[in-house]
């Protein structure tokens, strides 16, 4: 049997844009995923408050809700976002790590459905959330 | 009737110049993705230098949507500052040397952003062109498109929703 959550975290680990930014996965399994990124100087969007811009949040928002697809227990050999709606609640803490997790709560033949949040230390009052739709690729 | 005479051409290309290099290289994240922005008038272009880093498949290979989603978010937040500080710019309001230095006027926040993607982005340059298609007191509303070989071939758009800074005001905005 193939190890789907072990293909998953080496597949992400191996994208370079997910180096370049240092993403972490943490976790992954049954269509779950949660993934780190830790403060940056090169993620600020703001530089007079030292606030992470929006694209780094979207970046690791997009590589999560991916991830959580790629580990559903139907999982697809890859995914694609068709789309991706995020709303943004608060800038995070500058110095603190963004924490993502995503969850593929629904999947048809073709098209997986997602929804994520990111928080910062203060786990209670959401960074961002994020819900979207993912193409399901069977080899 | 005598119109004022028109300003030395150099004089607006310097100032409306500088006043976009303040705005896009003050930005780490901006500097870190490599999006540039070309100007004619007051209509800009977002440039995405293509760079190893930027891929998020390395089979395909494509350029992360991430990427995709930075490059049209940073496109529309830049567009939508530069029409709301156009007439500051213009009147000479806005002291160029300070934002130059890299005190920049408040900027709209991103509330919300959709983005739909068309096709994979191919590992080249790609660009994006932003509409402000409602500029409110509190409120704006950006659409935004992107492209690589072809200008009719979009491989991403997207709408965003946008918080505008507090203007200045007996009212405090």
């Amino acid at each position: 049997m193939v190890d789907k959550a072990k293909l998953a975290r080496q597949f992400i680990e191996a994208i370079p844009h997910c180096r370049a930014l240092g993403m972490v996965l943490t976790e992954i399994g049954d269509g779950m995923a949660r993934i780190e990124m830790p403060y940056d100087g090169k993620l600020v969007g703001d530089p007079k408050t030292g606030v992470v811009h929006g694209g780094a949040v979207s970046a690791i928002m997009d590589t999560c809700c991916g991830a959580a697809v790629m580990s559903h227990p139907s999982a697809p050999d890859s995914t694609a976002t068709i789309d991706l709606r995020i709303d943004y609640m608060r800038g995070a803490t500058p110095g603190q790590t963004i924490v993502t997790t995503a969850h593929c709560y629904h999947i048809t033949r073709n098209v997986a459905f997602v929804r994520a949040k990111a928080v910062d230390d203060d786990t209670g009052r959401p960074v961002a959330t994020a819900a979207g739709s993912f193409t399901v690729e069977k080899r | 009737m005598a119109r004022p005479r028109p300003e030395p051409m150099q004089v607006v290309k310097q100032r409306r110049d500088a006043a976009l290099n303040a705005l896009v290289h003050e930005v780490p994240y901006i500097q870190f993705l490599g999006i540039e922005f070309e100007r004619r008038g007051d209509e800009l272009t977002g440039l995405l230098n293509f760079d190893e880093k930027l891929i998020g498949n390395p089979y395909l290979p494509a350029i992360h949507g991430g990427v995709t989603a930075a490059f049209l978010e940073t496109t529309s937040i830049i567009t939508l500052s530069w029409s709301y500080l156009w007439p500051e710019i213009e009147s000479g309001a806005i002291d160029l040397e300070q934002m130059a230095a890299g005190d920049l006027p408040r900027l709209p926040r991103t509330i919300g952003f959709t983005i739909e993607y068309l096709r994979s982005g191919l590992p080249r340059d790609a660009y994006a062109r932003a509409t402000v298609t409602r500029a409110g007191r509190r409120y704006a509303s950006v659409l935004v498109e992107a492209w690589q070989d072809n200008r009719d071939k979009l491989f991403a758009q997207a709408s965003g929703r946008f918080l505008m800074p507090p203007r200045d005001g007996p009212d405090g905005g």
